[in-house]
């Protein structure tokens, strides 16, 4: 490791940074893989069925008590589907908007990982200047809501660029409960920086390591900010995007093989950095309550990360298990409560919360 | 590295000139939906000059509001109106001469000011937290400030009141 010490700081940070890049992303896409997994077991065991139990390389029936228990687990599921989405045929249909229709699944997957840049899955590794965040913004959270709110275009041009009725219908359905419900997710998350006084994601985390995490201090921003991020990612019970007893399969549609793979990736890709989100938000991000300072040895660090991705972890199961748990709500059910319930409801918390830092902390 | 920021300047510069360009007279497609995806593309390189200036709470703000929300509806209304590819109108001789003193006039002022502007020695930047922006907001310029938040206030009445069904 001495050769890294030596060399020039502004290679190190590239040198890292590329690393680190390297590391969230090939994370991310492994965790979306088998999160998959999970929402077929989930939902398997809620439906009390058995889920993917039989798919296995050629070779792992030989190997003794493991190799069928892998199998029955349904580990080797996800390779078998990535590669299905790979090799399957890519139709394009003769009355899509043939531009549109190829950059639209680009547009959905790119912003979901763009937010994972921001927050920081960890203290320090190593030496103490090498923080586990791969930008470390002093705008962090408006960053984050800016690149959130560029989501929303991969869906309205894939309902676009189909060029017919059930996809558009999808693409104007999820621009509008998009915009809706990032309204009442910004003014909840304003009530968490009235309190910690900063935009950093790291100084959230520095907050909440000495002064408890902040679900407890706003659990009604926090309920606020879980619901906006159930509508941001188009899950149910707020899947109307999508929603398959009305519009086929909404703006994906007319998507085959890997294009359709990329808007599903897309979506995983959203849980896993609204799940990164809330913890870090209103969990204590990689903190403990007995486990606030940031780690000095490399073992240490690979702890706090450990903490991270177990926290993010909950909150993932969390949003299969609601999925398979509630109906589907309707159209006018979802404005209704975005607009007349959530908005009004944080702007309370907003002025409460404002009012109790100046009189009251000071 | 001057040099490596002073070319990502030129990028952003020339890709919001390109995409400006591109989304008022785009030579391949005549489509409105285009011309908005290109006016997005624009507001994002604009944020890429905003951040070269270190004014990230700018550029966040440009990218959150203008690309991720007055856009996005603009593209609502484009698709709900179903707005057909626009005709290629025929040359208005009168018109194109009234256009081209008005962008000639403005060129030439343009030009001007930049012609008798002397160059700063450090470079300006627009430094500063989110925190001090915020304290010059509500200090130095909290009346316009406090004017455009009413502004602002009466066009979102103004709207709803237009939007009302049972309006006689």
């Amino acid at each position: 490791m001495d050769f890294l010490q030596n060399l020039d700081p502004t290679v190190q940070f590239i040198l890292f940074s590329v690393v680190k890049i390297g590391v969230v992303f090939g994370v991310t896409m492994s965790f979306v893989a088998y999160s998959v997994l999970v929402e077929r077991k989930v939902s398997a065991w809620i439906q009390d069925r058995v889920g993917p139990n039989r798919t296995a390389p050629p070779m792992a029936q030989f190997v003794p008590i493991l190799g069928p228990f892998l199998t029955r687990l349904g580990i080797f599921q996800p390779m078998a589907d990535g590669l299905k989405f790979l090799l399957k045929e890519d139709f394009t249909p003769s009355y899509v908007r043939k531009v549109y229709f190829w950059i639209a699944p680009a547009i959905a997957v790119i912003p979901a990982f763009l937010t994972l840049a921001v927050i920081p899955f960890g203290s320090t590794l190593g030496n103490p200047g090498n923080k586990m965040v791969i930008a470390d913004l002093d705008v962090g959270i408006l960053y984050t809501f800016g690149i959130v709110s560029l989501g929303v275009y991969g869906i309205v041009l894939a309902g676009y660029a189909a060029n017919s009725k059930y996809p558009f219908l999808g693409g104007i359905r999820s621009s509008a409960q998009m915009i809706s419900y990032e309204i009442a997710m910004g003014m909840s998350v304003v009530s968490v920086f009235l309190l910690v006084g900063d935009l950093n994601l790291s100084k959230v985390i520095e907050y909440q390591a000495h002064g408890g995490w902040l679900v407890f201090k706003q659990p009604l921003a926090f309920f606020i900010f879980l619901v906006a991020a159930f509508a941001e990612t188009n899950r149910l019970p707020f899947d109307l995007p999508e929603s398959e007893s009305e519009l086929v399969g909404g703006y994906h549609t007319e998507y085959s093989s890997m294009k359709f793979a990329l808007f599903f990736l897309g979506e995983y890709a959203n849980m896993i950095a609204s799940s990164a989100m809330m913890v870090t938000l209103f969990f204590g991000g990689w903190t403990l309550p007995f486990i606030g300072d940031p780690a000095s040895g490399l073992l240490g660090g690979l702890l706090h990360i450990g903490i991270f991705v177990a926290k993010m972890c909950a909150f993932m199961v969390l949003f299969i298990w609601v999925r398979w748990m509630f109906p589907r709500f309707r159209y006018d059910q979802l404005m209704d409560l975005g607009w007349r319930r959530f908005i009004p409801l944080a702007l309370a918390n907003i002025l409460v919360t404002a009012l109790v830092v100046a009189f009251v902390n000071r | 590295m001057p040099e490596f920021t002073d070319l990502l300047f030129y990028a952003f510069a020339g890709l919001t000139l390109l995409c400006g360009f591109l989304c008022v007279a785009n030579p391949l497609s005549r489509n409105p939906v285009t011309s908005a995806m290109f006016l997005v593309l624009t507001i994002i390189s604009m944020a890429g000059l905003f951040v070269l200036l270190h004014a990230f709470f700018l550029a966040a703000v440009q990218v959150l509001v203008y690309a991720g929300a007055v856009m996005v509806l603009f593209l609502f209304v484009i698709m709900l109106l179903n707005i057909k590819e626009e005709e290629r109108r025929k040359m208005n001789i009168a018109a194109v001469g009234v256009g081209a003193v008005a962008v000639a006039t403005l060129a030439g002022i343009l030009v001007r000011a930049l012609w008798h502007a002397t160059p700063l020695a450090t470079t300006a930047t627009v430094e500063g937290s989110t925190r001090t922006l915020g304290r010059i907001l509500f200090t130095r310029y909290l009346l316009p400030f406090e004017v455009l938040s009413v502004l602002l206030l009466v066009a979102m009445v103004g709207v709803i009141l237009l939007s009302r069904k049972e309006l006689k």
